[in-house]
């Protein structure tokens, strides 16, 4: 199967590098450019998946043996809570807030976003967020060590009694990481809803725009509940109050609702991104529309609405009543019904396409595959007899791993290869990108499939040291974890090596259908400029051949001139 | 684009874009996203009145309700005083606005005031219990958003010092005064909850 279909004549042509090195200065400064703040995101996050996969690795390699000896288990905990916070704050919400700077835009003909400064401004309060996360580190006592969803009581102790301590600044950093997060949706939620171009109607917007659009409704409607938890919790950790202190009078397990009506949603403020990049890649390399495109879309705000009323399925064995639980067993199951609608929408684009199976398409794949076993898993912890045996358990670490790495973030590399022609302006290496996939595949199923036995056999979470007869799934998994380290050499080396000499992409590598392929690569600063196209048809018009915009001749060969 | 083909050329007229005019609507949808902290303040002061085991702190009866309703009538007429404002700012009447505006900034004034007498009065504590530290945060963190929209109102009447600033009508006056609404009818729901509710 033949990669590549663009126009080898075009590669061999000597160019300059247009973009990227040689003003590299505009990545570091106060630039309002959403296509600049974008690459920022981007590149700043995945620094941060090594920071959060070095601490992951430390964990695997601690748990390789069953007793505690790499490091000790104050340590411990102290890491798990950290990568999970990295992971989640650092790596993952700019990554996608990366994406949507790039692609709102662009795919719907605006020439920015509504409120260039505020994203500019958005962008900046990460590395903020980020010194005074990594700070913990050096903080007396060491960083928070409650776990990323740092519950009551334990979240409270401060041993030391210092006012500036890890909990201290982690509930800080959450809480810039929040206010950087609502500045990003009001921008992304007000271009979608104010800039789209001429005839670009609700229902003729590509799947990811409705994803963000999605997506960004939640960070709206949760973000602030978690915040309101947060600051709670730091006037209990702080100022004396017992909003969570049961010795109080308060209710640690009220804390326990404010983090989850948001941290339960906000799995789908990242994978709803994810299925847009799914929604759109799979038409692209299947040449066939996609199915069910109104479909697809709708089941974004439904999967929005149903997110918001499943929260307390986090909470049975936490002194959940029985009445609570069946509600929100029976809303967590709904869950499976937009979001089978999808599944089912993209296994019917794949049906008896013309598969191309290049390394953005194989990270779909991937992806997809892990997001049904995902799935398969999530409906049996929704079951609330199997949750209250296996909550708390490797079981629950293995299914959310699916979803936040073998879905989540086999979506963001797909997305990552899918648009690096067109943002960059250059070819990245198919060779690399499929053992970069190999090994992040195979890594992946290695280190998180055998946790679901060691999880049904009973192994609790967040322990150092663990009884012996969990060793052989703990020796696979952590093997895993180290593959899932190299596998970030090949990527390393293909997105520096690409962006710096790679050959020059022409505007359409893929021969995709949307209006970000319009433009050339790279885009210039304002987009379409005052030729904003007029959209005449539904998106993902594979094999139909009537033109998306009108004069679509003119947009093409216009990015090909450029 | 510099190095276009000038045989390139569209055979229709381009759509345009708005550039701008797009802050009222980012302006509303962060107030909706901001009235979510305050509810969830609210649904965690109705579970804990609901199930804390001691809610009022030894030796406190409750809350004396007399003042605070004085304030509240001033706050809340306050709004109607800003709509007023913005009435003569859009018949360009400009020193009406200022006048009136000014008003409106004296009223939010006096509530942050008879607030402050308020607190200083009271005979429990942030650390008294759950009602003290959710009696001081609610109203601590409402008070703050007055706080906040007398200096918001501030800056918008600096500039309508500046000449023609307010030619074409002016967006600030109206989110400011929306914000303003906003923190009234905030206050009138935790007015309901904390002092009515007892």
């Amino acid at each position: 199967m033949t990669s590549t279909n663009y126009d080898p004549r075009i590669l061999k042509a000597p160019h300059p590098v247009p973009g990227a090195p040689d003003n590299w200065k505009r990545f570091f400064s106060f630039n309002t450019d959403a296509k600049v703040i974008g690459i920022q995101y981007i590149a700043t996050s995945l620094f941060f998946l090594l920071v959060g996969g070095l601490l992951a690795m430390i964990v695997r390699g601690e748990l390789i043996t069953p007793p505690a000896d790499l490091v000790d288990p104050s340590v411990y905990n102290g890491l798990y809570t950290m990568h999970g916070t990295v992971m989640l704050f650092l790596f993952l919400f700019p990554i996608l807030n990366g994406f949507n700077n790039l692609l709102i835009p662009t795919m719907i003909g605006a020439p920015d976003m509504a409120f260039p400064k505020l994203n500019a401004a958005a962008f900046w309060l990460v590395p903020v967020f980020a010194t005074v996360l990594m700070g913990s580190f050096f903080a007396p006592g060491g960083p928070a060590s409650s776990g990323w969803w740092s519950y009551p009581p334990m979240s409270l102790q401060n041993p030391l009694g210092h006012f500036i301590n890890g909990e201290f600044l982690w509930i800080l950093a959450v809480a810039l990481s929040g206010i950087s997060s609502i500045m990003g949706a009001v921008n992304f939620v007000t271009t979608i809803i104010r800039m789209r171009a001429p005839g670009m109607g609700f229902f003729k917007m590509p799947v990811y725009v409705w994803t963000a659009w999605a997506a960004q409704t939640i960070q709206l409607v949760g973000l602030p509940a978690l915040t309101g938890g947060a600051v709670m919790l730091l006037f209990d950790l702080s100022f004396g109050t017992s909003f969570f202190r049961p010795e109080g009078g308060g209710d640690p397990v009220l804390f326990q609702h404010f983090f989850w009506f948001y941290s339960h949603p906000a799995v789908y403020v990242l994978v709803l991104p994810v299925f847009g990049i799914f929604s759109e890649l799979f038409p692209v390399y299947a040449r066939k529309p996609l199915f069910g495109y109104r479909f697809v879309a709708l089941a974004s705000f439904g999967i929005t609405f149903l997110s918001l009323i499943v929260w307390a399925h986090h909470m049975f064995y936490t002194g959940t009543p029985n009445w609570m639980r069946h509600i929100f067993m029976f809303t967590t199951m709904l869950i499976a019904v937009p979001t089978g609608v999808k599944v089912f929408a993209w296994l019917g684009t794949l049906w008896q396409g013309n598969l191309r199976l290049n390394t953005p398409m194989l990270f779909c794949l991937g992806g997809l595959f892990n997001f049904i076993f995902a799935g398969i898993t999530g409906v049996m912890l929704a079951t609330v007899p199997i949750d209250i045996h296996v909550g708390n358990t490797y079981f629950v670490v293995a299914h959310f791993h699916y979803v936040i790495f073998n879905t989540i973030a086999f979506g963001v590399f797909a997305g990552i290869y899918h648009w690096f022609p067109k943002f960059t302006g250059r070819m990245y290496y198919e060779g690399l990108g499929k053992v970069h996939f190999a090994l992040t595949f195979i890594g992946a199923t290695l280190n998180w499939l055998p946790l679901h036995w060691a999880g049904l056999l009973g192994m609790p979470r967040r322990v150092a040291s663990y009884d012996p007869e969990f060793a052989i799934w703990n020796v696979i998994a952590s093997i895993g974890a180290f593959m899932l380290g190299v596998a970030s050499i090949p990527f390393i080396l293909n997105m520096v090596s690409s962006w710096a000499r790679g050959p020059q992409a022409p505007p359409n590598p893929w021969r995709a259908i949307g209006l970000e392929w319009l433009l050339p690569s790279p885009p210039p600063a304002e987009n379409f400029e005052d030729d904003i196209p007029t959209v005449i048809s539904e998106p993902y018009g594979y094999g139909l051949g009537h033109p998306l915009v009108e004069d679509e001749e003119f947009y093409v060969r216009r990015s090909q001139e450029a | 684009m510099t190095s276009v083909n000038p045989d390139l050329k569209l055979n229709h007229t381009p759509g345009h874009v708005k550039h701008d005019g797009h802050n009222m609507t980012g302006f509303v949808i962060f107030l909706c996203s901001e009235s979510v902290i305050f509810l969830a303040f609210f649904a965690g002061y109705a579970v804990l009145k609901l199930t804390a085991p001691q809610w009022l702190p030894d030796g406190v009866e409750g809350l004396e309700v007399r003042m605070p309703l004085i304030n509240s009538v001033v706050l809340v007429s306050s709004s109607f005083v800003a709509y007023l404002a913005e009435r003569y700012l859009h018949k360009g009447n400009l020193w009406g606005f200022r006048a009136v505006w000014l008003l409106t900034m004296a009223m939010g004034s006096y509530f942050v005031f008879g607030q402050y007498i308020e607190w200083s009065e009271l005979s429990f504590s942030l650390s008294s219990g759950v009602f003290g530290g959710l009696f001081y945060l609610l109203t601590g963190f409402h008070g703050l958003h007055v706080i906040t929209g007398i200096g918001l109102m501030g800056l918008m009447l600096a500039r309508s010092f500046v000449p023609g600033n307010y030619d074409k009508g002016e967006m600030g006056v109206a989110a400011v005064s929306l914000f303003w609404h906003f923190v009234d009818v905030i206050w009138i729901l935790l007015f309901l909850l904390i002092y009515v509710w007892q």
